[in-house]
């Protein structure tokens, strides 16, 4: 080996630098252990977090699988001392309210929702509606079922699945609303620009350029508030009630899977707590499956 | 000698060139600042003329006033006289948004709409004109051959306009603003967000597009100025210091200030 390489050798591996003085490797080292006890705090937070999650998915596995069979699904609610039986009325009752009230509340809660993000800063009403969304927010349900109890089910006399769906429209209108508003607020000022700079009108350019950016987002904001609705049993209550039949009648009681969880899971009947376990079983999966595809399906990149 | 070119002379210089857009006594405001001062000047048709000063004169205040972009922002107003086409632009209830579709703009950062690149570009088009598939298809064509982008995307029309490179983002961009057919092009820095090889490219561009259209561009960079405008004007601080033919202003300014800049003095 001639000296050229040995030098250059040399030069690409210098000799580490001297370690730092002793103040500041005490300062360092108090900074650091503050920084693992943060860690450790974060990590071990999080882990309470987790189990208590894979604590109530695990129950309702073990308790909700036995339940879980052809039956669920095409026989009805068994009558109190009866054998047997499934939820078939009450999965078909959820799916129809649910299913009505998301028609109801989507496009409501998206085109309110793009009201507030265009208008929002420039006038009175828009920011009292934004303030009575975030009211509506937190409002409590068994509050929303009262409030449609008495004025579809005590003027009409009669329980209904369309007060059900009322209901619970109410309840996810505000969810979409908001998180419609959020997600078009992010779309940059500079995207806008370009669309205006076409000599495009201002609401072309609120649906053409900025609710598409964030198309994924949107759907994400239903799916979220279809996922908490799916499980809202206080205003179900005051409003479908509950059938032990099989109904595809809206406009009288129906059975909906909350309420018979309710109804069934502290009774003494072991077929009825089966059957509770199951519903809760169904129930608790669809809404971690439908937060699941929001989160892979429809994760929304913020164009920049 | 002269400080400002005599309107004789200028005349005389520019062989007559018809003035497009006529800017007097403009000033701007943001809030209660004031960062435009009394500028004037005349952007002269199927020219390119250059914004040049260092950060913060204005230039890019300036130009957003010649498509009233500061309408988007409550706060901001333009006092003053923009003449285009017989009209003072900057008067109230006048079609705004008909003014956008005859002077376009191109901004610094490359802006694709979350759509296809063929959508991309049909979406101005379609604001104001009602072509037939075929028609549109050529119309799309004609834009990006005009952008020095068919070659390249020409098989890919129905992917995302976000799956190009930078360079070829802003290319999108600037067959989207041509695609409508404008009066004039307003270039905001147009590639100072990209690299040399794209650079060059778009100033190519600039100097075909002028033989159609009418372009005013802001650059920070002096010596894209000096290559690709034909008349250029410096600002300082909101003034309109100096403003003339790109090759009196580099090679012989009429005022120190000028001067200064050009030589790298300050800025």
């Amino acid at each position: 080996m001639n000296q050229a390489a040995i030098n250059t050798a040399a030069m690409q591996s210098p000799t580490p630098p001297a370690p730092a003085p002793a103040p500041v490797n005490k300062v360092y080292r108090k900074r650091l252990l503050r920084h693992r006890i943060g860690i450790a705090l974060s990590v071990f937070a999080m882990t309470i977090g987790l189990a208590v999650l894979s604590w109530i998915l695990i129950t309702l596995i073990i308790k909700g699988f036995g339940a879980l069979s052809v039956n669920m699904f095409t026989q009805t609610t068994p009558a109190p001392g009866s054998e047997g039986g499934g939820l078939a009325n009450a999965i078909f009752g959820s799916f129809m309210i649910v299913g009505l009230s998301t028609l109801l509340s989507t496009p409501i809660g998206i085109l309110a929702g793009i009201y507030l993000a265009e208008y929002g800063e420039e006038n009175k009403i828009a920011s009292i509606t934004r303030f009575v969304t975030d009211i509506m927010l937190s409002a409590p349900s068994i509050v929303i079922g009262m409030f449609v109890w008495a004025l579809y089910v005590a003027t009409t006399q009669h329980y209904s699945g369309y007060a059900g769906s009322i209901a619970l429209a109410l309840i996810a209108i505000p969810v979409v609303v908001r998180t419609t508003d959020n997600m078009l607020r992010l779309v940059p000022n500079s995207l806008l620009e370009a669309a205006f700079a076409l000599g495009a009108p201002r609401w072309k350019v609120a649906m053409l350029v900025r609710l598409r950016a964030v198309k994924a987002g949107v759907i994400t904001g239903v799916l979220l508030a279809v996922a908490r609705i799916s499980g809202e049993t206080a205003p179900l209550l005051f409003t479908a009630l509950n059938n032990q039949f099989f109904s595809k009648d809206m406009n009288g009681p129906m059975a909906n899977l909350p309420v018979v969880i309710y109804g069934f899971a502290m009774s003494p009947y072991d077929n009825w707590r089966d059957l509770a376990w199951g519903g809760a079983l169904l129930v608790t999966f669809s809404v971690l499956a439908l937060n699941i595809i929001s989160r892979t399906v429809f994760s929304q990149k913020i164009p920049n | 000698m002269n400080t400002q070119l005599s309107p004789e002379n200028t005349a005389a210089m520019n062989g007559n060139k018809r003035k497009t857009i006529e800017i007097t006594g403009l000033n701007f405001f943001y809030g209660k600042t004031q960062s435009l001062t009394n500028v004037n000047l005349d952007i002269h048709e199927r020219q390119v003329t250059a914004f040049i000063g260092p950060s913060g004169c204005g230039k890019s205040t300036l130009l957003r006033t010649l498509n009233r972009m500061y309408d988007l922002y409550p706060g901001q107003r333009a006092e003053g006289s923009i003449m285009y086409r017989g009209r003072n632009i900057l008067e109230e209830g006048q079609d705004v948004n008909m003014l956008r579709a005859k002077v376009g703009m191109v901004f610094q950062k490359p802006t694709p709409f979350p759509m296809s690149i063929y959508d991309n570009i049909a979406f101005g088009v379609r604001l104001y004109e009602d072509l037939s598939k075929g028609e549109m298809d050529e119309r799309v064509e004609w834009a990006l051959k005009k952008a020095a982008l068919w070659g390249e995307v020409k098989d890919k029309l129905t992917k995302s306009g976000l799956s190009l490179s930078g360079g070829q983002q802003q290319r999108l961009c600037i067959a989207r603003g041509v695609a409508v057919k404008p009066d004039v092009l307003l270039l905001d820095e147009p590639t100072s967000a990209l690299d040399p090889i794209s650079t060059s490219k778009v100033e190519e561009l600039i100097s075909e597009l002028k033989q159609d259209y009418t372009i005013a561009i802001v650059t920070h960079n002096m010596q894209q100025a000096a290559r690709c405008s034909d008349y250029t004007a410096y600002m300082y601080l909101g003034e309109l210091v100096e403003f003339g033919e790109t090759d009196q202003i580099f090679m012989n300014p009429a005022r120190k200030e000028t001067q200064d800049y050009i030589t790298g003095r300050f800025g």
